[in-house]
């Protein structure tokens, strides 16, 4: 039972640096993208190929997952960023599909529809954890940086940015990489957590899941991402008990519909959970209660 | 005269969309450190001018030397990094930011350190960011939005929203500044507020300013030099007292008795 959780918060942990790295280019800087499962795949392929076929130590293996997905999502980029946005998600749709079927038919490589199996494990929950930790505190100095806030800047007003002096498809582009390197790691490390791939663990109901995550912590906020994702990823693991297992996809879809209706900025809207303004709320509902 | 004089100058600039000329054979020429101001009735081709100044439409013939050098086909953003900048007709702020925040993000321009020096908020960065915060503080006491320091962007009401535009344009500190339609939707109070203003700018921070604008009020009171347009070529030039006694000038703006 316990080794049950471990392994959902590893899991969890897992997917939030995915949806972390969705976070920077929907959230913040406003570029919607349903194909970031590709990337994913192509970080877990490249990893896991690398450390199997090379017996490489599964790190280094996370850092060529990373850099060979951070170099198709700018050559993806690079191009597409160019366009209007919805050319921009068009595209990330091919590429995740692209990806998908490329990886299902190179079957003396990558072993096709039929899984890689055998691939070096060795991925703990604490191995998870600082990669978090790292990424989050990384992520927030990122977004209080100039680079940060001309990102913010070009969900806000393109034209404006570019006449305060930002190269807006610059800084398109530099969320594109933050969030494709992002989604590598977190593919990799769940290639050497699984053991083992498929096609499928990569599909588009994946995409949409990352951002989906995203829109429903609320755009723009980085602890509303955080926040989400410790309850959207488990969320169907938790429904799996009881008397609801049956009816669990359905309490999923029904949470997501309802937090749409009534807070559809999202959970956290662009706001920021902090402690000082924690206390701020608990004061200022102690003062209601006075009040009365 | 030298062409160092000059700040900016436009040679023979034509724009055509299709088979409409936007601005035909347009030549203007921009003294340094002077309050410019351009006017003309609706559709004579102010704002396509402004467009193609700083980079968002390229000039169908003609050239824009800004110093003596020609700018004409740099995109936007490189023009903003030369040293021009500019407001927009229609408001464009970052609206869901807070007012200081979006002062703090024009500050880029100065801003030097790298992506690696942000991420991980290294020293360098630390400091400059100080730095930053002291300017932005510093520029909203100055145009006087210390109140709302904190207050989204969208939030603000019009006139406070023109401002807030206007010193963002400053916050990137330009050496030219283009301003669109300022004081468009202010009453006569408030726009001689901005009159002020506006010669404030110049003054203090030894800035050239080129103004759009249809209060001929604002225009009359603070600019030097006037330039007038019609249906996209160049009416009238000079100053404030020779354009308001130019015949063509009332006609196009009043018109005339048969």
């Amino acid at each position: 039972m316990n080794y049950y959780w471990i392994g959902v918060a590893t899991l969890t942990g897992i997917y939030m640096i995915a949806i972390l790295g969705v976070s920077i280019l929907t959230g913040f800087t406003g570029l919607f993208s349903m194909g970031h499962a590709g990337f994913m795949a192509i970080g877990a392929y490249t990893s896991a190929l690398l450390t199997k076929t090379f017996h490489l130590p599964i790190l280094v293996g996370v850092f060529f997952g990373m850099i060979a997905a951070l170099i198709v999502g700018l050559i993806i980029g690079y191009p597409t960023l160019k366009l209007r946005g919805d050319y921009f998600v068009i595209a990330t749709l091919g590429i995740g599909e692209v990806t998908k079927l490329l990886l299902e038919n190179l079957q003396g490589f990558t072993g096709g529809a039929r899984g890689l199996t055998d691939v070096p494990g060795g991925v703990t929950f604490p191995m998870v954890l600082c990669f978090l930790v790292v990424i989050i505190w990384g992520l927030s100095n990122f977004l209080r940086s100039k680079q940060g806030r001309n990102c913010i800047a070009v969900r806000e007003e393109e034209l404006a940015t570019a006449s305060i002096g930002a190269d807006v498809t610059h800084y398109k582009m530099l969320a594109m990489g933050i969030s494709c390197a992002l989604c590598g790691i977190s593919g990799a490390l769940l290639a050497h957590y699984m053991e083992y791939l498929n096609p499928t663990m990569f599909n588009m109901v994946v995409s949409d899941q990352l951002v989906m995550t995203v829109i429903l912590g609320g755009c723009g906020s980085l602890t509303g991402t955080i926040i989400a994702s410790m309850i959207l990823v488990p969320l169907p693991e938790i429904l799996r008990f009881g008397a609801v297992q049956e009816w669990r996809m359905v309490f999923y879809g029904l949470l997501v519909v309802l937090v749409i209706i009534f807070k559809p900025s999202g959970l956290m809207g662009s706001k920021e959970l902090s402690i000082e303004g924690i206390k701020k709320f608990i004061g200022r509902a102690d003062k209601k209660g006075k009040e009365r | 005269m030298a062409q160092q004089e000059y700040i900016l100058q436009l040679k023979n600039v034509v724009k055509r969309f299709g088979g409409i000329t936007a601005s035909n054979n347009i030549n203007i020429n921009v003294p340094k450190g002077s309050i410019y101001g351009i006017i003309g009735p609706n559709g004579a081709g102010k704002t396509t001018l402004f467009n193609m100044i700083t980079g968002v439409y390229n000039t169908t013939e003609g050239e824009v030397f800004f110093n003596g050098k020609p700018i004409n086909g740099l995109p936007t953003h490189i023009i903003a990094e030369k040293g021009i900048s500019r407001t927009f007709q229609n408001i464009r702020l970052f609206g869901d930011l807070s007012v200081y925040d979006n002062l703090l993000t024009a500050c880029q321009k100065n801003i030097t350190y790298s992506f690696l020096d942000g991420i991980l908020r290294s020293k360098k960065c630390r400091l400059q960011e100080k730095e930053m915060a002291e300017f932005c503080d510093g520029l909203l006491e100055e145009v006087g939005l210390s109140n709302q320091k904190k207050q989204r962007a969208n939030n603000l009401p019009y006139g406070m929203q023109r401002r807030l535009e206007i010193a963002r344009a400053l916050a990137t500190r330009p050496k030219l500044i283009l301003l669109d339609e300022p004081a468009a939707g202010m009453n006569e109070e408030e726009s001689a507020e901005l009159s002020d203003f506006i010669r404030s700018i110049k003054n203090k921070k030894n800035i050239t300013v080129i103004i759009i604008d249809h209060h001929m009020d604002v225009i009359m009171s603070i600019c030097e030099r006037i330039s007038v347009l019609n249906f996209g070529t160049l009416l009238a030039e000079g100053d404030p007292d020779s354009i308001q006694n130019n015949k063509e000038v009332i006609s196009a703006y009043l018109g005339v008795d048969e």
